[in-house]
This record gives C-alpha cells, structure tokens and sequence, in this order.
C-alpha cells in the first residue's frame, strides 16, 4: 500500500469512529440512523481499499440501503426520539 | 462506580489478549494451504475468472445452500410475526403523497436498477458480486417504488412463487449434479472459455436462482413491513 492510500485510509477509520460515536449517543433514532448509514458506506469504501470488491458491493447493498431503509420503517412505526 | 471500573478493567483485559493474539498473525500473507490451492487451481478446475464466486457456489456450494435457507426462514418468521399486525382495511392506512420530482425519477430509475442488479448476479462468475447483492438491488428498486408510488404494490402470491421456483432450482441443479457427476451440487455442465459470459459450468445458473430468491424474498418483506399499522 502506498502512503497515500495508507492516509486516505486512516481518515475514512476516522470517519467510522466519529459516526459510530455519533451513533450512540445521537437522541434523535433518525441522526443515529443515519449516522451508521455512514459508517457502513465508509467501512464499504475500505473493504474495497483493501481490495474485495465482492463484500464491498454487498456491505454497501444490504448494510447501506436495505438495513438502512428497514431501520426507517422501525422509527416511522415507533417513536422518534429516545426515550 | 465499582461496576463501571470493573467494566473497563475487563474490556482493557480483552483488548490486550485479543491485540496480543492479532499481533502474531502476519498482514496480507497466506497462512492456510486450501486459499493457495483455490488461487492456484480454481480457474482451471472450474472456468470461473472470479475466484469468491467459485468458492462461494462450487466448491463451498453446499453452505450457500444453508446460507439460502436461513434468509428464507428469517423473512418467514418475519412475516409470520407481522401478519398479526396487518391491517385489512386498506383506507386506514396514512397515506402522504410524495412529491411529483420522486414519483416522476423513481419510474425512469426502476427498470435501470432492476437491469444492473440482474447484471450483477447474471455476471456474477466474471465480476464481482453475485446472487446476494444482485438480488439486494432489485429488493433496493422494489423499496422505490414502495416509497414514491402509494397504490403500487407487489402481489405476495407472484413473490412467493418466484421464491419457491428460485429456490427449487437451485435444488434441482443439484440434484441433476448428484445424478450426473456423483455429487450433490457438483458441476455437471462444460466449463468453457474463462472469461466468457458462458463459462464457469453452473454457476451463472446457481447464481440466477439465487439473484431471483434473494430479490422476491427481501420485497415480499418490505411489502409485509408495509402492510402492516402504526
């Protein structure tokens, strides 16, 4: 791996962990929702760094739109905001 | 308090044990036999340029079988759990109308979306992708719809059966591999040139049965998430 990759790797991993935090503590479900969406399209983006496309294509499918989209039905059918 | 430092103390131990594990498995290097087989032999076994996809389908066929299975039961039970909140009177349902910009793009982009996902699992054995996430796209450009157009719908009856069609293909594949080269799911069909779109034996087939079960699957559950009351 050249340099930078390497460095354009590193903001991506910071990316995920400042959305993952974000993630957790978010009290609107619709922000945290979101959020993970990001941490799961950047985590897509390293898988295909890291040179697999194939689970790139399938994180960024079902993780980034299915999941996503299901999630939304959870919180249009419950409550928007943490309790 | 004390429970919160006995907390950290056991993630902290964790980490070093897990960290101290890590540290010794070299980055990047092969370290099992069977990887370097696949990589040496697999487009000469099998005909099929994209390595996963051999694996996955010919000579892990078996386990995607099984993989099948467990999504079929998980939008089962799911629709099982959601049928007792269904609700049967279709004007009950809150109805707000999307905006004239999405129900117009969503028309134009749904054919598009269900062509590239068809694309992704019927060249699943060229380039990367395959059954899962092909069939995850179509489920993606059924989502649309779902969205952007209120009346539309997906009929449950045409879903199921092209669920059970897709999925006893894929039996069947298997069983006529069983019948004609000794082995279930073996490859029974010519191999071809690598890199053709007809090569790699059985697994553009596998792949479409899979691509269709995995798509009629996921919209039969976004349907029945839909169906059902606030």
């Amino acid at each position: 791996m050249s340099s930078l990759i390497l460095i354009l790797s590193a903001i991506l991993v910071i990316f995920m962990i400042v959305g993952a935090i974000v993630t957790i503590h978010a009290r609107d479900l619709l922000v945290a929702i979101i959020a993970s969406a990001i941490v799961d399209l950047v985590l897509a983006v390293l898988f295909y760094i890291l040179q697999a496309p194939d689970v790139a294509i399938t994180q960024a499918s079902i993780m980034g739109g299915l999941t996503t989209a299901i999630f939304l039905v959870a919180i249009k059918k419950t409550e928007r905001y943490e309790q | 308090m004390i429970k919160k430092a006995f907390a950290l103390l056991l993630v902290i131990i964790i980490g070093i044990f897990l960290s101290a594990t890590f540290a010794k498995i070299p980055f990047g290097v092969p370290k099992t036999v069977v990887g370097k087989y696949y990589l040496d032999h697999g487009v000469n076994d099998l005909g099929g340029v994209n390595i996963v996809t051999s694996i996955v389908v010919l000579y892990r066929g078996f386990d995607t079988l099984g993989e099948v299975t467990v999504l079929f039961l998980a939008a089962t039970g799911l629709g099982m759990v959601l049928a007792g909140l269904r609700e049967k009177d279709e004007k009950k349902r809150k109805k707000t109308a999307p905006s004239l910009i999405m129900r117009t793009e969503t028309k134009l982009l749904f054919p598009m979306i269900i062509l590239f996902g068809a694309y992704i699992f019927i060249h699943g054995h060229l380039t990367p992708g395959g059954g899962f996430p092909g069939g995850v796209v179509i489920a993606s450009a059924f989502l649309l719809m779902f969205l952007s157009h209120e009346k539309w719908e997906a009929k449950e009856k045409y879903t199921k059966i092209t669920e059970a069609l897709a999925g006893m293909t894929y039996v069947v594949i298997g069983l006529i591999g069983l019948y004609v080269a000794g082995s279930f799911l073996e490859n029974f069909l010519p191999k071809g040139v690598p890199g053709n779109l007809f090569s790699a034996g059985i697994i553009p087939l596998i792949y479409t049965a899979i691509g269709f079960k995995v798509g009629s699957e996921l919209t039969g559950l976004l349907q029945n998430l839909r169906e059902t009351t606030e």
